[in-house]
Protein backbone atom coordinates (compact mmCIF):
# COMPACT_ATOMS: atom_id res chain seq x y z
CA UNK A 1 0.00 0.00 0.00
CA UNK A 2 1.48 3.28 -0.99
CA UNK A 3 1.76 6.13 1.42
CA UNK A 4 -0.80 8.03 -0.64
CA UNK A 5 -3.37 5.29 -0.16
CA UNK A 6 -2.61 4.87 3.52
CA UNK A 7 -3.64 8.42 4.31
CA UNK A 8 -6.52 8.48 1.85
CA UNK A 9 -9.37 9.25 4.22
CA UNK A 10 -11.95 9.14 1.44
CA UNK A 11 -11.04 5.54 0.67
CA UNK A 12 -11.28 4.61 4.35
CA UNK A 13 -14.76 6.15 4.59
CA UNK A 14 -15.82 4.39 1.40
CA UNK A 15 -14.72 1.13 2.99
CA UNK A 16 -16.77 1.84 6.08
CA UNK A 17 -19.72 2.60 3.81
CA UNK A 18 -19.42 -0.78 2.13
CA UNK A 19 -19.49 -2.71 5.39
CA UNK A 20 -22.38 -0.61 6.70
CA UNK A 21 -24.38 -1.30 3.55
CA UNK A 22 -23.70 -5.03 3.76
CA UNK A 23 -24.96 -5.12 7.33
CA UNK A 24 -28.51 -4.69 6.05
CA UNK A 25 -28.28 -7.04 3.10
CA UNK A 26 -30.24 -10.26 3.02
CA UNK A 27 -28.20 -13.12 4.40
CA UNK A 28 -27.91 -16.17 2.14
CA UNK A 29 -27.56 -18.57 5.08
CA UNK A 30 -29.95 -21.51 5.18
CA UNK A 31 -30.53 -22.62 8.78
CA UNK A 32 -29.55 -26.15 7.88
CA UNK A 33 -30.78 -28.66 10.41
CA UNK A 34 -34.15 -26.97 10.77
CA UNK A 35 -34.55 -25.93 7.15
CA UNK A 36 -33.28 -27.93 4.24
CA UNK A 37 -32.83 -27.55 0.57
CA UNK A 38 -34.69 -30.03 -1.55
CA UNK A 39 -32.41 -31.76 -3.95
CA UNK A 40 -33.01 -32.69 -7.54
CA UNK A 41 -35.17 -35.80 -7.87
CA UNK A 42 -32.24 -37.71 -9.32
CA UNK A 43 -29.63 -36.41 -6.88
CA UNK A 44 -27.06 -39.12 -6.19
CA UNK A 45 -27.30 -39.95 -2.50
CA UNK A 46 -27.65 -43.01 -0.34
CA UNK A 47 -28.39 -46.33 -2.08
CA UNK A 48 -31.50 -48.41 -1.80
CA UNK A 49 -32.41 -51.92 -2.86
CA UNK A 50 -35.91 -52.01 -4.33
CA UNK A 51 -38.61 -54.69 -4.35
CA UNK A 52 -41.23 -55.86 -6.78
CA UNK A 53 -44.90 -55.22 -6.16
CA UNK A 54 -45.37 -58.70 -4.70
CA UNK A 55 -42.68 -58.03 -2.10
CA UNK A 56 -39.89 -60.05 -3.78
CA UNK A 57 -36.42 -58.58 -3.94
CA UNK A 58 -35.38 -57.27 -7.30
CA UNK A 59 -31.71 -58.11 -6.77
CA UNK A 60 -30.70 -61.41 -8.39
CA UNK A 61 -27.16 -61.45 -6.98
CA UNK A 62 -25.47 -61.10 -10.40
CA UNK A 63 -22.65 -58.89 -8.99
CA UNK A 64 -22.65 -56.58 -12.01
CA UNK A 65 -22.85 -53.55 -9.72
CA UNK A 66 -19.93 -54.84 -7.72
CA UNK A 67 -17.78 -55.35 -10.79
CA UNK A 68 -18.67 -52.01 -12.37
CA UNK A 69 -18.10 -50.03 -9.18
CA UNK A 70 -15.04 -47.81 -9.75
CA UNK A 71 -14.45 -47.41 -6.01
CA UNK A 72 -14.80 -51.10 -5.14
CA UNK A 73 -17.40 -50.15 -2.59
CA UNK A 74 -19.92 -52.92 -3.22
CA UNK A 75 -19.71 -56.50 -2.03
CA UNK A 76 -22.32 -58.98 -3.28
CA UNK A 77 -22.47 -62.65 -2.37
CA UNK A 78 -25.22 -64.45 -4.21
CA UNK A 79 -27.07 -67.60 -3.22
CA UNK A 80 -29.54 -69.95 -4.91
CA UNK A 81 -33.22 -69.46 -4.24
CA UNK A 82 -34.81 -72.55 -2.74
CA UNK A 83 -38.41 -73.39 -3.69
CA UNK A 84 -39.36 -73.15 -0.04
CA UNK A 85 -37.93 -69.67 0.43
CA UNK A 86 -38.03 -67.62 -2.76
CA UNK A 87 -36.41 -64.26 -2.12
CA UNK A 88 -36.34 -63.09 -5.74
CA UNK A 89 -38.14 -64.12 -8.92
CA UNK A 90 -34.89 -65.29 -10.55
CA UNK A 91 -32.70 -68.26 -9.75
CA UNK A 92 -30.42 -66.42 -7.39
CA UNK A 93 -30.65 -63.67 -4.82
CA UNK A 94 -28.15 -61.59 -2.83
CA UNK A 95 -27.37 -63.41 0.39
CA UNK A 96 -25.14 -60.52 1.39
CA UNK A 97 -25.19 -57.08 -0.13
CA UNK A 98 -22.90 -54.48 1.44
CA UNK A 99 -21.92 -50.99 0.36
CA UNK A 100 -19.14 -49.09 2.05
CA UNK A 101 -20.52 -45.57 1.86
CA UNK A 102 -17.16 -44.09 2.82
CA UNK A 103 -15.63 -45.56 -0.34
CA UNK A 104 -18.61 -44.81 -2.56
CA UNK A 105 -18.21 -41.85 -4.90
CA UNK A 106 -21.93 -41.71 -5.72
CA UNK A 107 -21.32 -41.95 -9.46
CA UNK A 108 -24.40 -44.06 -10.14
CA UNK A 109 -22.67 -46.73 -12.25
CA UNK A 110 -24.23 -49.49 -10.13
CA UNK A 111 -27.64 -48.07 -10.90
CA UNK A 112 -26.89 -48.16 -14.64
CA UNK A 113 -25.38 -51.63 -14.58
CA UNK A 114 -28.23 -53.26 -12.68
CA UNK A 115 -30.29 -55.45 -15.06
CA UNK A 116 -33.32 -55.48 -12.75
CA UNK A 117 -33.27 -51.86 -11.49
CA UNK A 118 -32.73 -53.21 -8.00
CA UNK A 119 -30.06 -50.81 -6.77
CA UNK A 120 -30.94 -47.13 -7.05
CA UNK A 121 -29.48 -43.95 -5.60
CA UNK A 122 -31.93 -41.96 -3.49
CA UNK A 123 -31.56 -38.23 -2.85
CA UNK A 124 -30.91 -38.83 0.85
CA UNK A 125 -27.57 -37.42 1.86
CA UNK A 126 -27.53 -37.17 5.67
CA UNK A 127 -25.54 -40.24 6.61
CA UNK A 128 -23.23 -38.83 9.25
CA UNK A 129 -22.39 -41.10 12.15
CA UNK A 130 -19.84 -41.52 14.90
CA UNK A 131 -18.20 -44.79 13.89
CA UNK A 132 -16.61 -45.86 10.65
CA UNK A 133 -18.17 -49.27 10.91
CA UNK A 134 -21.65 -47.83 10.67
CA UNK A 135 -20.95 -46.56 7.18
CA UNK A 136 -20.94 -50.10 5.83
CA UNK A 137 -24.57 -50.46 4.86
CA UNK A 138 -25.77 -54.02 4.57
CA UNK A 139 -29.08 -55.38 3.39
CA UNK A 140 -30.88 -54.61 6.63
CA UNK A 141 -30.50 -50.92 5.94
CA UNK A 142 -30.38 -50.89 2.15
CA UNK A 143 -33.39 -53.03 1.36
CA UNK A 144 -36.78 -51.34 1.38
CA UNK A 145 -38.73 -52.91 4.22
CA UNK A 146 -41.71 -54.93 2.94
CA UNK A 147 -44.26 -52.69 4.62
CA UNK A 148 -42.76 -49.58 2.97
CA UNK A 149 -43.69 -50.64 -0.57
CA UNK A 150 -41.38 -51.16 -3.47
CA UNK A 151 -39.20 -48.08 -3.44
CA UNK A 152 -39.21 -45.60 -6.28
CA UNK A 153 -37.10 -45.67 -9.40
CA UNK A 154 -35.43 -42.32 -10.07
CA UNK A 155 -37.79 -41.65 -12.99
CA UNK A 156 -40.81 -41.99 -10.74
CA UNK A 157 -39.79 -39.34 -8.24
CA UNK A 158 -41.91 -36.27 -8.94
CA UNK A 159 -40.22 -33.70 -6.72
CA UNK A 160 -37.39 -33.93 -4.29
CA UNK A 161 -36.94 -36.45 -1.56
CA UNK A 162 -39.83 -38.88 -1.39
CA UNK A 163 -40.79 -39.38 2.21
CA UNK A 164 -41.77 -43.05 1.84
CA UNK A 165 -38.33 -44.35 1.01
CA UNK A 166 -37.49 -47.19 3.26
CA UNK A 167 -36.24 -47.67 6.76
CA UNK A 168 -33.26 -45.32 6.71
CA UNK A 169 -35.54 -42.40 6.12
CA UNK A 170 -37.40 -43.27 9.30
CA UNK A 171 -34.26 -43.76 11.33
CA UNK A 172 -32.16 -40.91 10.06
CA UNK A 173 -34.58 -38.17 9.17
CA UNK A 174 -35.00 -35.69 12.00
CA UNK A 175 -37.19 -33.28 10.13
CA UNK A 176 -40.13 -33.72 7.86
CA UNK A 177 -38.76 -33.81 4.36
CA UNK A 178 -41.69 -31.79 3.07
CA UNK A 179 -40.50 -28.65 4.86
CA UNK A 180 -37.33 -28.32 2.83
CA UNK A 181 -36.48 -25.70 0.30
CA UNK A 182 -36.92 -26.29 -3.37
CA UNK A 183 -33.69 -27.13 -5.05
CA UNK A 184 -31.30 -24.55 -6.40
CA UNK A 185 -30.44 -26.70 -9.36
CA UNK A 186 -32.49 -24.63 -11.79
CA UNK A 187 -32.59 -20.87 -11.96
CA UNK A 188 -36.35 -20.52 -11.59
CA UNK A 189 -36.33 -22.24 -8.24
CA UNK A 190 -33.93 -19.73 -6.74
CA UNK A 191 -36.87 -17.39 -6.27
CA UNK A 192 -38.81 -19.76 -4.04
CA UNK A 193 -35.67 -20.30 -2.04
CA UNK A 194 -35.08 -16.65 -1.29
CA UNK A 195 -38.71 -16.33 -0.20
CA UNK A 196 -38.01 -18.69 2.66
CA UNK A 197 -35.01 -16.63 3.73
CA UNK A 198 -37.05 -13.60 4.65
CA UNK A 199 -37.33 -14.53 8.29
CA UNK B 1 -25.43 3.41 61.91
CA UNK B 2 -22.88 6.16 61.86
CA UNK B 3 -22.77 8.36 58.78
CA UNK B 4 -19.25 7.09 58.14
CA UNK B 5 -20.29 3.45 57.96
CA UNK B 6 -23.36 4.24 55.86
CA UNK B 7 -21.07 5.78 53.25
CA UNK B 8 -19.04 2.59 53.17
CA UNK B 9 -22.17 0.51 52.74
CA UNK B 10 -23.29 2.78 49.93
CA UNK B 11 -19.95 2.39 48.17
CA UNK B 12 -20.00 -1.37 48.59
CA UNK B 13 -23.48 -1.67 47.14
CA UNK B 14 -22.59 0.60 44.27
CA UNK B 15 -19.48 -1.49 43.55
CA UNK B 16 -21.47 -4.72 43.50
CA UNK B 17 -24.11 -3.30 41.18
CA UNK B 18 -21.49 -1.79 38.91
CA UNK B 19 -19.54 -5.03 38.72
CA UNK B 20 -22.68 -6.86 37.70
CA UNK B 21 -23.65 -4.26 35.13
CA UNK B 22 -20.18 -4.04 33.61
CA UNK B 23 -19.80 -7.81 33.31
CA UNK B 24 -23.23 -8.18 31.74
CA UNK B 25 -22.45 -5.35 29.37
CA UNK B 26 -19.21 -7.08 28.45
CA UNK B 27 -21.05 -10.32 27.73
CA UNK B 28 -23.53 -8.67 25.44
CA UNK B 29 -20.93 -6.43 23.85
CA UNK B 30 -19.24 -9.63 22.78
CA UNK B 31 -22.46 -11.04 21.43
CA UNK B 32 -23.16 -7.75 19.65
CA UNK B 33 -19.73 -7.85 18.11
CA UNK B 34 -20.25 -11.34 16.75
CA UNK B 35 -23.70 -10.46 15.50
CA UNK B 36 -22.74 -7.19 13.82
CA UNK B 37 -19.60 -8.64 12.30
CA UNK B 38 -21.67 -11.53 11.05
CA UNK B 39 -24.17 -9.21 9.41
CA UNK B 40 -21.42 -7.22 7.78
CA UNK B 41 -20.02 -10.46 6.39
CA UNK B 42 -23.44 -11.65 5.20
CA UNK B 43 -23.81 -14.19 7.99
CA UNK B 44 -26.55 -14.28 10.64
CA UNK B 45 -24.12 -14.56 13.57
CA UNK B 46 -24.69 -16.75 16.61
CA UNK B 47 -28.33 -17.81 16.75
CA UNK B 48 -28.35 -21.35 18.13
CA UNK B 49 -28.34 -20.83 21.89
CA UNK B 50 -31.49 -19.28 23.21
CA UNK B 51 -33.77 -16.99 21.23
CA UNK B 52 -31.75 -14.94 18.73
CA UNK B 53 -28.56 -16.34 20.29
CA UNK B 54 -29.12 -14.33 23.47
CA UNK B 55 -27.79 -17.05 25.76
CA UNK B 56 -24.54 -17.38 23.82
CA UNK B 57 -22.45 -15.39 26.35
CA UNK B 58 -23.54 -17.70 29.19
CA UNK B 59 -22.55 -20.75 27.20
CA UNK B 60 -19.21 -19.18 26.30
CA UNK B 61 -18.53 -18.47 29.94
CA UNK B 62 -19.29 -22.05 30.92
CA UNK B 63 -17.01 -23.28 28.17
CA UNK B 64 -14.13 -21.08 29.31
CA UNK B 65 -14.58 -22.08 32.95
CA UNK B 66 -14.64 -25.79 32.19
CA UNK B 67 -11.60 -25.74 29.94
CA UNK B 68 -8.26 -26.98 31.19
CA UNK B 69 -6.01 -24.31 32.68
CA UNK B 70 -2.52 -24.99 31.38
CA UNK B 71 0.72 -23.43 32.57
CA UNK B 72 3.64 -24.04 30.18
CA UNK B 73 6.76 -25.64 31.65
CA UNK B 74 8.91 -22.68 30.62
CA UNK B 75 6.56 -20.12 32.11
CA UNK B 76 7.25 -18.06 35.20
CA UNK B 77 4.43 -19.51 37.28
CA UNK B 78 3.67 -16.61 39.60
CA UNK B 79 3.73 -13.82 37.02
CA UNK B 80 2.04 -16.01 34.45
CA UNK B 81 -0.89 -16.52 36.79
CA UNK B 82 -0.91 -12.96 38.05
CA UNK B 83 -0.94 -11.19 34.68
CA UNK B 84 -4.61 -11.74 33.76
CA UNK B 85 -5.64 -10.35 37.11
CA UNK B 86 -3.57 -7.20 36.61
CA UNK B 87 -5.37 -6.66 33.31
CA UNK B 88 -8.79 -7.31 34.79
CA UNK B 89 -8.42 -5.36 38.02
CA UNK B 90 -7.11 -2.25 36.31
CA UNK B 91 -9.86 -2.52 33.71
CA UNK B 92 -12.51 -2.67 36.44
CA UNK B 93 -10.91 -0.06 38.69
CA UNK B 94 -11.59 2.66 36.14
CA UNK B 95 -15.34 2.36 36.71
CA UNK B 96 -14.90 3.62 40.27
CA UNK B 97 -14.79 7.21 39.02
CA UNK B 98 -16.90 7.24 35.87
CA UNK B 99 -20.09 9.25 36.45
CA UNK B 100 -22.99 7.76 34.53
CA UNK B 101 -25.47 10.55 34.93
CA UNK B 102 -25.96 13.99 36.40
CA UNK B 103 -25.22 14.06 40.15
CA UNK B 104 -28.26 15.12 42.17
CA UNK B 105 -28.23 16.59 45.69
CA UNK B 106 -26.39 14.16 47.95
CA UNK B 107 -26.30 11.56 45.22
CA UNK B 108 -23.61 10.85 42.64
CA UNK B 109 -24.09 8.41 39.78
CA UNK B 110 -20.64 7.00 40.41
CA UNK B 111 -18.91 5.01 43.10
CA UNK B 112 -16.79 8.02 43.93
CA UNK B 113 -16.74 11.54 42.55
CA UNK B 114 -13.01 12.19 42.39
CA UNK B 115 -11.92 15.67 41.41
CA UNK B 116 -9.02 14.27 39.39
CA UNK B 117 -11.07 11.47 37.82
CA UNK B 118 -9.59 11.64 34.35
CA UNK B 119 -6.07 11.34 35.77
CA UNK B 120 -7.03 8.25 37.72
CA UNK B 121 -8.49 6.69 34.58
CA UNK B 122 -5.35 7.39 32.56
CA UNK B 123 -3.17 6.02 35.34
CA UNK B 124 -5.21 2.83 35.61
CA UNK B 125 -5.26 2.17 31.89
CA UNK B 126 -1.48 2.67 31.86
CA UNK B 127 -1.03 0.06 34.54
CA UNK B 128 -3.18 -2.26 32.46
CA UNK B 129 -0.29 -2.53 30.00
CA UNK B 130 1.57 -4.55 32.60
CA UNK B 131 -0.99 -7.31 32.40
CA UNK B 132 -0.39 -7.78 28.71
CA UNK B 133 3.38 -7.33 28.66
CA UNK B 134 4.03 -9.44 31.76
CA UNK B 135 1.62 -12.12 30.57
CA UNK B 136 3.41 -12.35 27.25
CA UNK B 137 6.84 -12.34 28.81
CA UNK B 138 6.04 -14.86 31.54
CA UNK B 139 4.60 -17.36 29.05
CA UNK B 140 8.16 -18.39 28.17
CA UNK B 141 7.32 -18.78 24.49
CA UNK B 142 8.28 -16.79 21.42
CA UNK B 143 4.98 -15.58 19.99
CA UNK B 144 3.59 -14.25 23.25
CA UNK B 145 6.92 -12.51 23.85
CA UNK B 146 6.74 -10.81 20.44
CA UNK B 147 3.17 -9.82 21.15
CA UNK B 148 4.01 -8.31 24.50
CA UNK B 149 7.02 -6.43 23.12
CA UNK B 150 4.78 -4.97 20.46
CA UNK B 151 2.12 -4.12 22.99
CA UNK B 152 4.55 -2.25 25.19
CA UNK B 153 5.91 -0.24 22.28
CA UNK B 154 2.48 0.39 20.80
CA UNK B 155 0.74 1.37 24.01
CA UNK B 156 3.54 3.66 25.14
CA UNK B 157 3.64 5.39 21.75
CA UNK B 158 -0.08 5.90 21.44
CA UNK B 159 -0.59 6.87 25.05
CA UNK B 160 1.41 10.05 24.40
CA UNK B 161 -0.83 11.18 21.57
CA UNK B 162 -3.90 10.14 23.57
CA UNK B 163 -2.84 12.20 26.58
CA UNK B 164 -2.11 15.20 24.35
CA UNK B 165 -5.52 14.98 22.72
CA UNK B 166 -7.23 14.93 26.11
CA UNK B 167 -5.34 17.89 27.55
CA UNK B 168 -7.06 20.18 25.03
CA UNK B 169 -10.42 19.27 26.59
CA UNK B 170 -9.07 19.75 30.10
CA UNK B 171 -7.85 23.25 29.21
CA UNK B 172 -11.24 24.21 27.76
CA UNK B 173 -13.10 22.80 30.76
CA UNK B 174 -10.62 24.14 33.30
CA UNK B 175 -11.06 21.09 35.53
CA UNK B 176 -10.00 17.45 35.74
CA UNK B 177 -13.20 16.36 37.44
CA UNK B 178 -15.32 14.29 35.07
CA UNK B 179 -18.54 15.81 36.38
CA UNK B 180 -17.07 19.27 35.91
CA UNK B 181 -15.98 18.47 32.36
CA UNK B 182 -19.43 17.22 31.42
CA UNK B 183 -21.14 20.21 33.03
CA UNK B 184 -18.96 22.61 31.06
CA UNK B 185 -20.28 20.97 27.87
CA UNK B 186 -23.87 21.93 28.61
CA UNK B 187 -23.94 24.45 25.75
CA UNK B 188 -21.38 23.08 23.31
CA UNK B 189 -20.03 19.55 23.22
CA UNK B 190 -16.25 19.54 23.10
CA UNK B 191 -16.01 17.47 19.96
CA UNK B 192 -16.85 20.60 17.95
CA UNK B 193 -14.10 22.95 19.20
CA UNK B 194 -11.80 19.97 19.74
CA UNK B 195 -12.56 18.12 16.51
CA UNK B 196 -8.86 17.41 15.90
CA UNK B 197 -8.41 16.15 19.43
CA UNK B 198 -11.56 14.04 19.08
CA UNK B 199 -10.35 12.32 15.92
CA UNK B 200 -6.93 11.70 17.42
CA UNK B 201 -8.51 10.35 20.59
CA UNK B 202 -10.71 7.90 18.67
CA UNK B 203 -7.75 6.62 16.65
CA UNK B 204 -5.46 6.25 19.66
CA UNK B 205 -8.23 4.65 21.69
CA UNK B 206 -8.47 1.88 19.11
CA UNK B 207 -4.73 1.37 19.37
CA UNK B 208 -4.77 1.53 23.17
CA UNK B 209 -7.30 -1.27 23.41
CA UNK B 210 -5.44 -3.42 20.87
CA UNK B 211 -8.37 -3.60 18.53
CA UNK B 212 -8.31 -4.02 14.77
CA UNK B 213 -6.89 -2.38 12.67
CA UNK B 214 -4.25 -1.78 15.37
CA UNK B 215 -4.37 -5.26 16.91
CA UNK B 216 -0.67 -5.90 16.37
CA UNK B 217 -0.53 -7.29 19.89
CA UNK B 218 -2.77 -10.19 19.01
CA UNK B 219 -2.16 -10.37 15.26
CA UNK B 220 -3.65 -13.85 14.90
CA UNK B 221 -2.21 -14.23 11.42
CA UNK B 222 1.42 -13.78 12.50
CA UNK B 223 1.58 -14.43 16.23
CA UNK B 224 -1.02 -17.20 16.62
CA UNK B 225 -2.82 -15.27 19.37
CA UNK B 226 -0.18 -12.78 20.42
CA UNK B 227 0.40 -12.25 24.11
CA UNK B 228 -2.35 -14.69 25.12
CA UNK B 229 -1.24 -17.64 22.96
CA UNK B 230 -0.29 -19.85 25.92
CA UNK B 231 -3.29 -18.95 28.02
CA UNK B 232 -6.33 -21.17 28.15
CA UNK B 233 -9.51 -21.55 30.09
CA UNK B 234 -10.50 -18.96 32.62
CA UNK B 235 -7.21 -17.06 32.49
CA UNK B 236 -7.67 -16.50 28.78
CA UNK B 237 -11.19 -15.45 29.59
CA UNK B 238 -9.94 -12.82 32.01
CA UNK B 239 -7.78 -11.23 29.31
CA UNK B 240 -10.77 -11.37 27.02
CA UNK B 241 -13.00 -9.64 29.56
CA UNK B 242 -10.32 -7.03 30.19
CA UNK B 243 -10.09 -6.23 26.49
CA UNK B 244 -13.81 -5.64 26.16
CA UNK B 245 -14.03 -3.67 29.37
CA UNK B 246 -11.21 -1.47 28.12
CA UNK B 247 -13.24 -0.91 24.97
CA UNK B 248 -16.13 0.16 27.16
CA UNK B 249 -13.84 2.40 29.19
CA UNK B 250 -12.47 4.33 26.25
CA UNK B 251 -16.01 4.64 24.90
CA UNK B 252 -17.07 6.09 28.25
CA UNK B 253 -14.16 8.56 28.24
CA UNK B 254 -14.95 9.63 24.70
CA UNK B 255 -18.56 10.16 25.72
CA UNK B 256 -17.67 12.13 28.84
CA UNK B 257 -14.97 14.29 27.33
CA UNK B 258 -16.15 14.86 23.79
CA UNK B 259 -19.82 13.96 23.38
CA UNK B 260 -21.19 15.80 26.39
CA UNK B 261 -21.69 12.82 28.70
CA UNK B 262 -25.29 12.74 29.91
CA UNK B 263 -26.22 16.03 28.21
CA UNK B 264 -29.25 15.51 26.00
CA UNK B 265 -29.19 15.91 22.23
CA UNK B 266 -30.93 19.17 21.12
CA UNK B 267 -32.85 19.73 24.33
CA UNK B 268 -34.53 16.30 24.55
CA UNK B 269 -34.34 16.46 28.33
CA UNK B 270 -37.37 14.18 28.75
CA UNK B 271 -35.05 11.24 28.18
CA UNK B 272 -33.00 10.72 31.35
CA UNK B 273 -29.29 11.46 31.29
CA UNK B 274 -28.27 7.87 31.91
CA UNK B 275 -30.00 6.82 28.69
CA UNK B 276 -28.15 9.46 26.69
CA UNK B 277 -24.90 8.35 28.25
CA UNK B 278 -25.50 4.70 27.40
CA UNK B 279 -26.62 5.55 23.88
CA UNK B 280 -23.45 7.49 23.24
CA UNK B 281 -21.31 4.68 24.66
CA UNK B 282 -23.18 2.18 22.50
CA UNK B 283 -22.47 4.32 19.47
CA UNK B 284 -18.73 4.14 20.16
CA UNK B 285 -18.89 0.41 20.76
CA UNK B 286 -20.60 -0.04 17.42
CA UNK B 287 -17.93 2.10 15.78
CA UNK B 288 -15.31 -0.24 17.20
CA UNK B 289 -16.96 -3.29 15.71
CA UNK B 290 -17.51 -1.45 12.48
CA UNK B 291 -13.84 -0.55 12.21
CA UNK B 292 -12.82 -4.10 12.96
CA UNK B 293 -14.91 -5.59 10.19
CA UNK B 294 -13.84 -2.94 7.68
CA UNK B 295 -10.10 -2.48 7.88
CA UNK B 296 -7.15 -4.84 7.52
CA UNK B 297 -4.40 -4.83 10.11
CA UNK B 298 -1.87 -2.03 9.65
CA UNK B 299 1.80 -2.92 9.22
CA UNK B 300 3.91 -2.56 12.35
CA UNK B 301 6.35 0.07 11.09
CA UNK B 302 3.45 2.04 9.61
CA UNK B 303 1.73 1.91 12.98
CA UNK B 304 4.77 3.37 14.71
CA UNK B 305 5.35 5.96 12.00
CA UNK B 306 1.71 7.01 12.15
CA UNK B 307 1.77 7.33 15.92
CA UNK B 308 5.00 9.29 16.21
CA UNK B 309 5.10 11.29 12.97
CA UNK B 310 1.44 12.13 12.49
CA UNK B 311 -0.67 11.73 15.61
CA UNK B 312 1.76 13.12 18.17
CA UNK B 313 2.73 16.31 16.24
CA UNK B 314 -0.88 17.03 15.30
CA UNK B 315 -2.04 16.47 18.87
CA UNK B 316 0.70 18.75 20.18
CA UNK B 317 -0.21 21.44 17.66
CA UNK B 318 -3.84 21.13 18.66
CA UNK B 319 -2.87 21.49 22.30
CA UNK B 320 -0.76 24.60 21.64
CA UNK B 321 -3.51 26.28 19.61
CA UNK B 322 -6.11 25.49 22.28
CA UNK B 323 -3.88 26.77 25.03
CA UNK B 324 -3.12 29.96 23.12
CA UNK B 325 -6.83 30.49 22.41
CA UNK B 326 -7.77 30.05 26.07
CA UNK B 327 -4.91 32.32 27.17
CA UNK B 328 -5.90 35.09 24.75
CA UNK B 329 -9.62 34.87 25.54
CA UNK B 330 -8.72 34.84 29.23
Amino acid sequence: MSRKNLYNVGALLAGLGVTFKYMFKRKPTIQYPSRKKKHAPRFHGLHELRRYGDGKERCIGCELCSSVCPANAITVIGAENSPADRRSPGERYAARYEIDELRCIFCGMCEEACPTDAIVLTPRFEMSDYRRGSFIYSKDRLLVPPEAGTGLAPDDRPNGIPSDLGRVAEIKSTVSTDEGYDATWRGTILKTQTKGLAE
Amino acid sequence: MTPQSSIWWMVLIKCAVLLLVVITTFAYAMLAERKVMGWMQLRPGPNRVGPWGLLQPAVDAVKLILKEDLTPKTADPLIYRLAPFISLVTAFAVYAVIPFSEPGPGNVWAVGDVNAGILLILAMTSIGVYGISLGGWASGSKYPLLGSVRSTAQLVSYELAMGMSLVGVLILAGTTSLVGIVNSQAKLWFFIPQIVGFIIYVITAVAETNRAPFDLVEADAELVGGFNTEYSGLRFGLFFIAEYINMLTVSCIATLLFLGGWNAVVGLTIVPGIVWFLLKVAFFMFAYIWLRSSFPRIRYDRLMAFGWKVLLPVATLNLIITAAYVAVRG
